[in-house]
C-alpha cells in the first residue's frame, strides 16, 4: 500500500477508507453529543464558526468515505441503502442525527429533568422545566370540567359501564352474533343515553322520562322470545303496564322521600366538561351522524329527483360552511326558530349542530363507496328479487361500508379533532377548560403545560383511532 | 298507474316533511321576533358600525358602515388563508416527497412530522402558538434583528415595508414578460411537433422573467426602497416599532398554525399521487429514452397531477374554512367581525349569521363547481 487513491477506493485500500471514514463519522457523532449534552466543546481551539461547522464537514468526508458499494459487511450495505446514498442524502442524514441530537437535552431537561411534580402551589415551580404540578392539582377540572368533586363517580361509572357494554360485540357467542347489529344501532346509544342523561344528569326531572325508556327497552328486549303470534299483543299492552308498574309500584321518588334512598343531585350540562364531555359528545355525534350520513348518501343516490335534489341540498349546504358558524347558529339564530316556551339544552343543540355538519361528511364518503361498486352486484341483488331495502342492507351497504372504513375513520377523527370548537357556545372540554385555568390569578404563566398536556391526550386518542381503522381495514379487506 | 303513484308517493311525504320543517322555523321566527320587537331586514348594512377593528386592509374605523367592516372581515380571511395556502404548499409537497425518499431517516423525520401534526386539533395548535409559543418572544426593545431588517416581538412580526416608484412600469414588465413566456411556449412547441427539435424553453423563460423586470428598473424609471422598522419609545417602558409593515402576533399564530396543519394532509395528497402512477411508467418512459429529467416532467408529473390536485383543492377549500377559528384569538376575520361584533351591537341574528353562512357557501361551491368542471376536463378519456 504505497499511497492512499483518496478518490475511489477499490479492493487494496477498501479497509483502510472504511477504517477512516467510520473515525471521521464517529468523531462528529461524538463531538456534537459532547457539546449538546455536556456543553463539552472538544473543537473549541478552533474559530467558533469553523468549531460550528466542523462535525458536518468531518461526518460527510467520513459518510462520502464509507460508501462503497456491495462491501460484504451486511451492516454497512444497510446503513449506505438506507442513509447514504449520495452526497445531499448524507447531508441530510447527517443534519437529521445532529438535530436530534441537539433537540433531546433542552427537550428532555424541560420534560422530565427540570420538570417540578410534587407539591400543590406554584411555589414549586420556579425552575426552568415544566410545572407538571400545575396538571395535577388541575387535573381533575381538565377531566370533568366543573362537575362536582363528590359526584365524579357517575361519570367515571357511566363510562366504565359503557365501555363493558361496548365491549359485548367481542364476547358474543355465535348464537347471539345476528343480533349484534341491532344491539349497536338501535339499544346501545339507548343505554349511553340512559346513562349519560340520567346519571350523569341526574335530577328528578327526568325519572317519568327514563321509566318509560326503561319500560320500553326491557319489553323489546323480552320482545324477542315472544311467540311472533302474540307479539301483536305483547307490544300493545306490556310496555304500557310495564311503565305503569315502574312509575306507580317501584317508588323511587317516595324512597327519596323517605330518605332510604338518595337522589342524585341534578348537574346542570353547563357544569359539565373537560375531558369527559369530550367523549360524551364525540360519543353522541358519532352514533348520531352515521345513520343520518348513510340516508343521505342513499338520497344522493335516489331515483327520485326531488329526494336527491334535497339531498344534494342538504350536503353541499354543511359541507360548505365552517363548523364555527354552524356553531353560532346554534347559539344564536336557533332558539329564535323555536317555540318561545320550548327549551332546548346548550349540550343536546350542540350535538345536533355537529352530528348534522359531520352527517354530511359521512354522506360523501359513503357516497364514494356506493359509487365503487360494480353495477354488477346491484343487478344481481334485483335479479335475485331484491326490493330496494333488502338489496341495500344485505348486498350493497356492507360492501360500501367495507370500502369506505378509512374514510369514516377520517371522518370521525375530525370529528373528535373539532369539539373543542364548542367554546362557541360556552361549554367547556379540555381546551377550553385550559383557557380558563391560565387565566387563574393564582396559576398564572403555565399555558405551555396545559397545551402540551392536551396535545398529547389528543393525540394519542387520535392516532389510537387512525390505528385501529387501519386494523379494521385489513381485517374486513376482501380480495376483489 | 300504480308504479307511478309509487314513485310520487315518497317525493311528497319527503317534500311535505321539508315544507313543514321550514315552515315551523318561520312560523316560530316570526313570532319570535314580533314578541322580542326585532325586525327582519338587511337595512342594518348601510348604518354606521362605530366599532373599531384591530387590523384591515381597507381604510376602516366605526364611522364606516356594517357592510364595510363585512369586507374588512372577507379580506381578513382571504388574506390569512392565501397566506396559509401558500406556506402549506411549499411545506406539504416537501413533506410529500421527502416521505417517498429512499433515505430512511428522512422518510421517518417526514412521517413523524405528518403524524404528529394530523392528530392534534387544530384550535389547540392555534392556542398554542398564540397563547405558549409567540407569548415568550422578547419585548420591542429586546428584539435582535433577523438579517438587520426583521424583528420579531412579542407584539408582532415588523418587517420592511417596500416603496415603489413606477409601480405600474414595474408591473407591465412582468405582465410582458409572462406573455412572452407563453408566446415562446407554443413557438416551441410547434418547432418541436414539425421539426423534432426541442428549444431550451425553461431558460428561456427564467431569463425572461428575470431580466424584462430588471431592464424596467434600469431604463423604466422604477425604483424600490425599503422602510425599515425603527424603534420608538412611547413611554418609559413601552416601546414599539414604527415603519415598515408589522403583522400582528394573532396573524402570525393563525397562519402558522394552519399551515402546519393543512401541509400535513397535502403532504399525504402528493404523496398518493406519486405513489399512485405506476412503475411501469417510469420504466417505459425510460426505455424509449427520455432523460429522469423528461420522465419526470413528461410522464410523471401530468399523471401525479391528476391524481393529487382534487384532494387538494379540498385541503385548500378546508384551510380557508377552518381560518374561521381565528375567533378563538381573536384575529378579526369576518366570523369575528361580522358574526362576532356586529351581531352583538346590531341583534340581528338571523341576518349576519345567513349572511356570513352564504358566504363561506359560494365561496366554496364556486370553487367545486370550478374543481368538477377540471376533473372532467382531466379525466382519462376511458374507451
Amino acid at each position: 500500500m504505497s499511497k492512499i487513491n483518496f478518490l475511489k477506493p477499490d479492493k487494496d485500500n477498501l479497509t483502510t477508507f472504511l477504517y477512516i471514514g467510520s473515525f471521521l463519522f464517529v468523531t462528529s457523532i461524538i463531538d456534537v453529543f459532547l457539546n449538546s449534552f455536556f456543553s463539552l466543546n472538544i473543537t473549541g481551539f478552533l474559530p467558533s464558526s469553523l468549531s460550528f461547522i466542523i462535525p458536518i464537514i468531518l461526518g460527510f468526508i467520513g459518510l462520502y468515505f464509507i460508501r462503497i458499494e456491495h462491501s460484504g459487511y451486511k451492516f454497512l450495505d444497510q446503513v449506505n441503502k438506507n442513509i447514504n446514498t449520495n452526497n445531499f442524502n448524507a447531508i441530510l442524514s447527517l443534519l437529521i442525527i445532529f438535530i436530534i441530537i441537539k433537540a433531546t437535552p433542552p427537550i428532555l431537561s424541560w420534560f422530565v429533568v427540570d420538570a417540578s411534580f410534587a407539591g400543590d402551589s406554584k411555589d414549586v415551580c420556579s425552575g426552568t422545566g415544566a410545572c407538571w404540578t400545575y396538571i395535577k392539582v388541575w387535573f381533575r377540572r381538565f377531566m370533568y370540567g366543573m362537575y362536582p368533586n363528590a359526584e365524579q363517580w357517575r361519570i367515571n361509572l357511566s363510562f366504565i359501564a359503557l365501555a363493558l357494554l361496548g365491549s359485548v360485540g367481542y364476547f358474543a357467542t355465535e348464537k347471539y352474533k345476528k343480533y349484534l347489529t341491532l344491539y349497536y344501532v338501535i339499544i346501545y346509544p339507548f343505554i349511553a343515553f340512559l346513562f349519560i342523561f340520567f346519571f350523569i344528569s341526574g335530577g328528578p326531572i327526568f325519572f317519568d322520562f327514563s321509566y318509560g325508556i326503561i319500560a320500553a327497552v326491557i319489553s323489546i328486549i323480552i320482545g324477542f322470545f315472544i311467540p311472533s303470534k302474540f307479539k301483536f299483543y305483547y307490544f300493545i299492552f306490556v310496555p304500557i303496564t310495564l311503565y305503569i308498574v315502574l312509575k306507580y309500584f317501584v317508588f323511587y321518588e317516595e324512597l327519596i322521600e323517605l330518605g332510604k334512598l338518595d337522589g342524585l343531585n341534578w348537574v346542570e350540562t353547563g357544569a359539565w366538561g373537560g375531558l369527559s364531555l369530550t367523549f360524551i359528545i364525540s360519543f353522541f355525534c358519532l352514533i348520531f351522524c352515521f345513520p343520518i350520513g348513510m340516508a343521505f348518501a342513499l338520497g344522493r343516490r335516489s331515483d327520485f329527483p326531488l329526494i336527491r335534489y334535497i339531498s344534494i341540498g342538504f350536503i353541499e349546504f354543511w359541507r360548505g360552511v365552517p363548523l364555527i358558524t354552524v356553531l353560532f347558529m346554534s347559539a344564536v339564530m336557533f332558539p329564535m326558530f323555536l317555540p318561545a316556551d320550548f327549551f332546548i339544552d346548550k349540550l343536546v343543540r350542540c350535538i345536533i349542530a355537529i352530528s348534522l355538519f359531520e352527517a354530511a361528511y359521512v354522506a360523501e364518503v359513503i357516497r364514494g363507496g356506493l359509487q365503487a361498486l360494480p353495477r354488477g352486484q346491484y343487478e344481481a341483488a334485483k335479479s335475485l328479487g331484491m326490493g330496494y331495502w333488502r338489496m341495500h342492507i344485505f348486498v350493497i351497504l356492507p360492501q360500501a361500508l367495507k370500502l369506505v372504513i378509512p374514510g369514516i375513520a377520517n371522518t370521525f377523527l375530525a370529528l373528535v379533532k373539532d369539539t373543542p370548537l364548542i367554546f362557541v357556545v360556552g361549554l367547556l372540554e379540555i381546551v377550553g377548560m385550559l383557557n380558563l385555568a391560565k387565566t387563574n390569578p393564582k396559576w398564572l404563566g403555565f399555558a405551555m403545560e396545559g397545551y402540551v398536556f392536551a396535545a398529547i391526550i389528543f393525540w394519542i386518542i387520535c392516532y389510537a383511532m387512525s390505528k385501529y381503522s387501519y386494523n379494521l381495514e385489513q381485517k374486513y379487506k376482501t380480495e376483489r | 298507474m300504480d308504479l307511478k303513484l309509487q314513485k310520487i308517493i315518497p317525493q311528497l311525504i319527503t317534500v311535505l316533511v321539508v315544507v313543514l320543517v321550514f315552515g315551523f322555523f318561520t312560523y316560530n321566527a316570526q313570532i319570535n321576533m314580533e314578541n322580542r320587537g326585532i325586525d327582519f331586514g338587511y337595512g342594518f348594512l348601510s348604518q354606521e358600525s362605530s366599532f373599531d377593528v384591530q387590523f384591515s386592509l381597507i381604510e376602516y374605523d366605526g364611522s364606516h358602515s356594517y357592510f364595510r367592516a363585512y369586507l374588512v372581515g372577507l379580506l381578513n380571511t382571504i388574506l390569512v388563508s392565501v397566506i396559509g395556502i401558500i406556506f402549506a404548499t411549499i411545506l406539504g409537497v416537501i413533506v410529500g416527497v421527502a416521505r417517498l425518499s429512499p433515505n430512511y431517516l428522512i422518510n421517518q423525520f417526514a412521517a413523524f412530522y405528518v403524524e404528529f401534526f394530523r392528530n392534534i386539533p387544530l384550535l389547540l395548535q392555534i392556542f398554542f402558538w398564540y397563547f405558549a409559543a409567540l407569548r415568550a418572544l422578547p419585548l420591542p426593545q429586546d428584539a435582535d434583528a433577523m438579517l438587520g431588517v426583521f424583528f420579531l416581538t412579542i407584539k408582532g412580526l415588523y418587517v420592511p415595508a417596500f416603496i415603489w416608484e413606477n409601480l405600474n412600469v414595474f408591473l407591465y414588465s412582468i405582465i410582458a414578460a409572462i406573455i412572452a413566456i407563453v408566446v415562446i411556449r407554443i413557438h416551441a412547441r410547434k418547432i418541436q411537433e414539425t421539426q423534432g427539435k426541442q428549444l431550451p424553453v425553461f431558460w428561456i423563460s427564467l431569463g425572461l422573467i428575470f431580466i424584462l423586470p430588471l431592464l424596467s428598473f434600469l431604463i423604466g424609471g422604477v425604483s424600490l426602497s425599503f422602510e425599515i422598522p425603527q424603534l420608538k419609545q412611547l413611554a418609559t417602558t413601552s416601546f414599539i416599532y414604527e415603519g415598515g409593515l408589522s403583522l400582528p402576533p394573532e396573524l402570525i399564530a393563525l397562519t402558522l398554525s394552519l399551515a402546519l396543519y393543512t401541509a400535513t394532509f397535502i403532504a399525504e395528497c402528493v404523496r398518493a399521487g406519486i405513489q399512485g402512477v405506476g412503475k411501469g411508467q417510469k420504466e417505459a418512459a425510460a426505455s424509449i429514452g427520455l432523460n429522469p429529467n423528461q420522465v419526470l416532467k413528461l410522464v410523471v408529473m401530468p399523471q401525479a397531477l391528476r391524481i393529487i390536485i382534487p384532494p387538494t383543492t379540498n385541503q385548500y377549500l378546508n384551510l380557508t374554512k377552518n381560518s374561521s377559528l381565528a375567533a378563538a384569538i381573536a384575529y378579526p376575520d369576518l366570523v369575528l367581525v361580522f358574526a362576532g361584533t356586529a351581531l352583538m351591537q346590531t341583534g340581528k341574528a338571523i341576518e349576519i349569521v345567513s349572511i356570513t353562512m352564504l358566504t363561506y357557501l359560494s365561496l366554496s361551491i364556486s370553487i367545486s363547481i370550478l374543481m368538477n368542471w377540471y376533473n372532467k376536463k382531466i379525466a382519462i378519456k376511458e374507451k
